[in-house]
């Protein structure tokens, strides 16, 4: 456990609320830390080549959802979810050597940034076009019930993933088998350089809910206490056997879709707006004002959190790069 | 006797009793048995968790059984015909074909279901799009020929731990039938099989087309002229070996396909033919296949875009007189 960690899961303080306020600033702010040296500074250094997708402003959704889970429940992170890899166990150093190509990264090379998975962890890779993710997800729900546990499947997409097919085909198929499936979107108001009213012409993607017959709520996606209590809400229907939950998170995309767009077709003023609704500030606002956390240890807990992910970079930086041999392999499971 | 359904049938069945992981996923295949009745009594025998009617949607049930399957379950998906494999396009050839390769997560499903002309279905009722699948890594082909290997490749694909594509053919659904064996048996995938041993030519090919070799291959016998058949029964991943070995026995070789030609599974072994085999050649490659077309409905019009055993007697001659 990092020193970071450690300070986060000190149970002081007026109880629950503050504990829980800990570990959602740790993953939240370990998640914007890890983002941004890969953004920010690796990619810009060439250090890091290909597709980056961060979730800038977005790091309520992970969080408050992922800690509504038991490690059982099978997750499928978007690219905007970084979180949910930290909250299972992976480490900044993996996720470094995943953006790098490096065999220290859960793909081992085979794959670039959020592209990655691990069925142990309960998480499972996306591939780029995320609807098709919806009906895996229903598959996995499928699966966890017909094995008789109270398990869920949670899948996380963006706006743009709404107006697929397939995302229609997945829900629907899990809602006619009242499948354990909760489904969080990020909407974050752009899918690329698509605004919202060019992706739907109805107001909000969970009026398409009761077109299902499931049950939809909108929450405030900047709000991770709000984000948290809709999970569990829906994790709880899901449990339960009522079927499929939605969940639409307000939010939204404070960078371009990916690092090399600098979003040029966004009106500045909406990014000005929406950096005073930061999650992390507000968060952090909240546990200054409630007596959760001293000043002190904020700052204390930034300085922990830069040389965890310093280390984290030097780690991957020395880990080296999957063999060219090894090309051939696995495409198949291999003989034995 | 069992025929090429039943037998499929069977071999789900055995599966299904084997492993409590195993079920099946499609539309009307439980209540109704689906299209062609393969299904048919797998509900009373097993209920409906494991037998499961879905709405209609090809990517949700492609989709489910990639989930299920990335769960350790063993689903085995029906395309109601394999034409409607299209709408499931990206979640076979994106996501289950590429997850071993990607993140080491092995996905042992089957997606199975009747393709192929003859029975007058039309454009959308009578296609072989195997050959979309055989360009990608990742997925296994398999397309038998008779009922004895249509029941130990359909066990082999379930029991397999990468997804496969399983391709039946509904011409030969009531119309070849064989005595099977008691008892469990597999066949295994990405072996090719010799059906017919010959010495002056040899038709490499699968499916219907065995059928087609076959009743070619009687007439040329009268004519004193002795064809070799090869079964390839995978596709993906290709038993290069044994058509090699057949080529190189003949000198002469035939390559037939009820798919259509361009871009066809012959096409890709003529070229290993000609890589690893042309000293061997005594003449060109002939591939045999349906012309660049839609699969015309009009009865008359299908005989004449289908390929038969005239069509490949007439080549076996022109090859054998070259």
């Amino acid at each position: 456990m990092s020193v970071a960690q450690a300070v986060m899961n000190v149970a002081e303080g007026p109880g629950e609320e503050a504990h829980l306020s800990r570990r959602f600033l740790y993953y939240m702010s370990l998640m914007r830390e890890v983002e941004d040296r890969i953004e920010r500074k690796l990619y810009r250094q060439s250090k890091i080549v290909g597709g980056v997708y961060v979730a800038r402003g977005q790091e309520a959704i992970p969080v408050g959802v992922g800690l509504a889970l038991e490690p059982e429940d099978v997750v499928f992170p978007s690219h905007r979810d970084l979180a949910i890899y930290l909250m299972r166990g992976v480490g900044p150093r993996q996720i470094f050597a995943q953006y790098m190509g490096r065999i220290g990264g859960l793909t081992g090379g085979r794959d670039g940034n959020m592209h990655m998975g691990d069925l142990k962890l309960n998480i499972v890779a996306i591939i780029s076009a995320i609807g098709a993710c919806v009906p895996v997800a229903a598959g996995a729900a499928l699966a966890l019930k017909y094995k008789g546990t109270n398990n869920v499947a949670v899948c996380f997409f963006g706006d743009g993933a709404t107006s697929r097919g397939d995302w229609h085909e997945g829900i629907n198929l899990a809602a006619v088998q009242k499948l354990p499936l909760v489904l969080v979107c990020n909407n974050n108001q752009y899918a690329y350089s698509t605004p919202i009213e060019k992706q739907m012409a109805c107001a909000n993607v969970a009026d398409r809910g009761p077109a299902y017959g499931i049950p939809a709520e909108i929450v405030d996606g900047n709000d991770v206490f709000a984000v948290h209590e809709a999970a569990q809400r829906a994790v709880a229907h899901a449990r339960d056997g009522l079927g499929p939950y939605l969940i639409e998170c307000k939010t939204f995309r404070m960078t371009g879709h990916s690092a090399h767009d600098p979003a040029d077709y966004v009106p500045k003023e909406l990014f000005a707006e929406w950096e005073q609704k930061d999650p992390i500030r507000r968060l952090l606002e909240r546990m200054l004002d409630s007596g959760w956390i001293a000043p002190e240890d904020v700052s204390r807990h930034y300085d922990d959190l830069r040389k965890e992910v310093d280390a984290a970079v030097e780690w991957a930086e020395a880990c080296p790069y999957p063999d060219p041999a090894t090309l051939l392999d696995n495409v198949y499971e291999p003989r034995s | 006797m069992a025929t090429y359904l039943e037998a499929i049938r069977e071999g789900i069945g055995e599966e299904m009793e084997r492993d409590p992981g195993v079920f099946l996923i499609g539309e009307d295949i439980a209540v109704y048995g689906g299209a062609f009745k393969i299904t048919a009594g797998m509900l009373d025998r097993f209920g409906e968790r494991r037998v499961v009617d879905t709405p209609l949607c090809e990517s949700g049930i492609v989709g489910a059984a990639i989930g299920a399957a990335l769960m350790g379950l063993r689903p085995v998906a029906e395309m109601q015909f394999m034409d409607f494999i299209s709408c499931g396009f990206d979640q076979v050839v994106n996501f289950a074909a590429k997850c071993r390769y990607r993140w080491n997560a092995p996905v042992p499903m089957v997606i199975r279901g009747p393709s192929g002309g003859g029975t007058h279905g039309g454009p959308f009722h009578s296609q072989n799009p195997e050959a979309w699948f055989f360009h990608t890594p990742g997925l296994k082909v398999v397309a038998p020929a008779t009922p004895y290997d249509a029941k130990g490749l359909i066990k082999s694909s379930i029991r397999d731990n990468d997804p496969v594509l399983f391709f039946e053919h509904k011409a030969l659904y009531r119309r070849v039938k064989e005595d099977l064996p008691a008892g469990d048996y597999t066949v295994p995938i990405g072996k090719a099989k010799v059906v017919r041993e010959g010495k002056d030519l040899s038709v490499i090919t699968y499916g219907s087309g065995v059928h087609m070799a076959l009743e070619a291959a009687e007439a040329l016998d009268r004519e004193g002229v002795s064809m070799e058949i090869v079964d390839l029964r995978t596709l993906l991943p290709l038993d290069e070996d044994t058509v090699l070995a057949s080529v190189r026995k003949t000198s002469r070789v035939i390559l037939l396909h009820e798919d259509t030609l361009t871009g066809g599974i012959g096409g890709e072994l003529a070229a290993r033919i000609a890589e690893k085999a042309f000293e061997f050649l005594d003449a060109p490659v002939v591939r045999i296949a349906a012309p660049d077309t839609p699969v015309p409905f009009s009865p008359v019009l299908e005989e004449a875009f289908l390929p038969n055993a005239r069509k490949v007697l007439e080549k076996a001659r022109w090859l054998c007189a070259y």
